[in-house]
């Protein structure tokens, strides 16, 4: 089986923002929730680098680890999913992940914040594959129709990679190699406790 | 049709001079790119961040300007916290508070009224007295049984209901704990109001402490003198106010998310509230025992608002004294107990 990632090479990121319209509209992600978004650190000043960034898909996720009802589920590819139907919205998941990936339909005072979403390696959740209510409530599932994440899929500069980790991590080292510079896959060493090394 | 074919012929002839120039040129370029900038001499680096910054920050282009924040390893911490060392403290706290009480009943058993019951009874705590004390107690169980679910919950009762039924009853324990905390805050601030006076520290108090309270006398006779409040249910009095505020001040961080803090403002809050939750509780365990099966007639003070004169004598002497000082005295009117 895959172990998949996703790898963001940073020097090829143009910020265009596709990645997050392809996501928000191929799952129909409800106004006020970002499953990805693209982070430009130092910008405008010289060295500056853009870093698309959704959920990991952690090893040893710290939100399953954190969730107080357990609601959350790491499948045979390595994508940490959710139920929706078991979260409580409590947050705690917000708290853990390094990546600020879980998002929640309310601000939440009171406890309000509503069902927890989150990226989900386009590969749904918990509900029978490429169904109406899956779709409802995670989104498209592409995984199961053998498609990769349209974020990756859709960016401009592929610089955006997902898929198996390995093979992504290749194509990185290639790239690397071939040019002459790199700045890392970014997110990894938090991650997945390892980097790709070049 | 003329000018048509010449173009023709013209067009690659030029197209074939600018390939030249073009050919021409590049070297150069690339003869400057080598000897002047490397593209990433200057590029962030992710690691270099993290170890001078601790978490790496950008800007963002969604409305959501926190959502800028790239990366913040503390999770981590939270995490370690969360699910290594809180069950762990709370696990402790509460069966180490129940096995010294078993000990000690065991050892000491109930602190029995050595006069025996007078029949005359003394008022104790009033209503409103009553009323906060209790509000606050039947709050604190709610919060305390709702709060232990955010720990223990998915480890002991998830097993036995299964995670639909845990997850109902998680959403309805979360909105309870939420709702139910305002009676806490408010119960806490009218027990500060009104006891505070009786539980700053007196002449009485080190004699306490030196005979322990009379605690651990197995022959029951020490009963050293104390006023309306001896030491220990001063040290009672200050752990449920000043471990209630300090549950209240974090715990309305946690109601309003994100209005007063960020991301490790809020974790920061949670190892406050939950830590002083689970000592709270243990503390509270200790003093639901002393008030009831612990000591004969302790119950009545709070559940009936009287007490025997007896066991005031031998538990509350120079109270009772002050008491009965104040209705021999000009303003006879029985004041409840001050």
């Amino acid at each position: 089986m895959a172990r998949m990632k996703f790898l963001c090479d940073a020097d090829r990121c143009i910020e265009c923002n596709a990645c997050v319209t392809a996501c928000k509209n191929e799952h129909d992600v409800p106004w006020g929730i970002n499953r990805r978004r693209v982070v430009t650190i130092n910008d405008g000043k010289p060295g500056e680098r853009s870093v698309s960034m959704a959920c990991m898909h952690c090893t040893d996720a710290p939100c399953a680890a954190v969730c107080p009802v357990d609601c959350f589920y790491t499948t045979a590819d390595a994508v940490v999913l959710h139920s929706k139907d078991l979260c409580i919205g409590c947050g705690y998941c917000f708290y853990a992940c390094p990546f600020g990936a879980p998002q929640y339909p309310r601000v939440g005072n009171f406890g309000s914040r509503g069902k927890m979403d989150k990226c989900t390696f386009c590969a749904a959740g918990p509900e029978p594959d490429s169904t109406e209510i899956e779709y409802a409530k995670y989104g498209a599932n592409r995984l199961a129709e053998g498609k990769l994440p349209l974020c990756a899929e859709m960016c401009s500069t592929k610089s955006l990679l997902a898929g198996d980790g390995e093979i992504i991590a290749a194509i990185y080292k290639e790239r690397v190699t071939q040019r002459g510079y790199g700045s890392g896959a970014w997110g990894w060493q938090t991650a997945y406790r390892e980097t790709v090394d070049v | 049709m003329r000018i048509c074919a010449l173009g023709r012929l013209i067009a690659p002839a030029i197209a074939a001079l600018i390939l030249a120039f073009g050919l021409f040129v590049a070297p150069a370029g690339a003869q400057e790119g080598t000897s002047g900038s490397n593209p990433t001499a200057q590029a962030v680096n992710e690691q270099q961040l993290l170890n001078e910054l601790k978490k790496i920050e950008g800007r963002v282009t969604i409305p959501n300007t926190s959502a800028g924040l790239l990366q913040q390893p503390q999770g981590r911490d939270y995490r370690a916290f969360h699910e290594g060392a809180l069950p762990w403290i709370g696990g402790i706290v509460i069966i180490g508070m129940l096995l010294v009480l078993a000990l000690f009943y065991f050892i000491r058993g109930r602190i029995r009224t050595l006069a025996g019951e007078s029949g005359i009874k003394i008022l104790r705590f009033n209503t409103i007295e009553r009323l906060a004390h209790w509000t606050t107690a039947a709050a604190f169980i709610v919060l305390a049984i709702t709060g232990l679910n955010f720990i223990f919950g998915k480890r002991l009762l998830m097993p036995l209901i299964g995670p639909d039924a845990f997850s109902t009853w998680s959403i309805w324990a979360k909105y309870a704990h939420d709702f139910v905390s305002w009676a806490f805050m408010l119960g806490v601030l009218v027990m500060l109001v009104a006891w505070i006076w009786d539980n700053l520290p007196d002449r009485y108090d080190i004699n306490w402490l030196k005979t322990g309270g009379g605690l651990f006398d197995r022959s029951n006779r020490t009963h050293p003198p104390a006023g309306r409040f001896n030491t220990g249910q001063k040290l009672i009095f200050w752990t449920v106010v000043l471990g209630g505020i300090a549950l209240s001040v974090s715990g309305i961080f946690m109601l309003f998310p994100f209005a007063f803090t960020d991301v490790n403002g809020m974790q920061t809050a949670q190892y406050f509230h939950a830590t002083i939750g689970v000592i709270l509780i243990g503390v509270i365990i200790a003093h639901i025992y002393i008030g009831t099966l612990g000591m004969e007639g302790a119950y009545e003070a709070m559940g009936s608002g009287t007490v025997d004169l007896n066991w005031a004598k031998e538990h509350h002497s120079a109270w009772v004294e002050a008491q009965q000082a104040k209705s021999r005295g000009p303003h006879a009117a029985a004041e409840p107990a001050e």
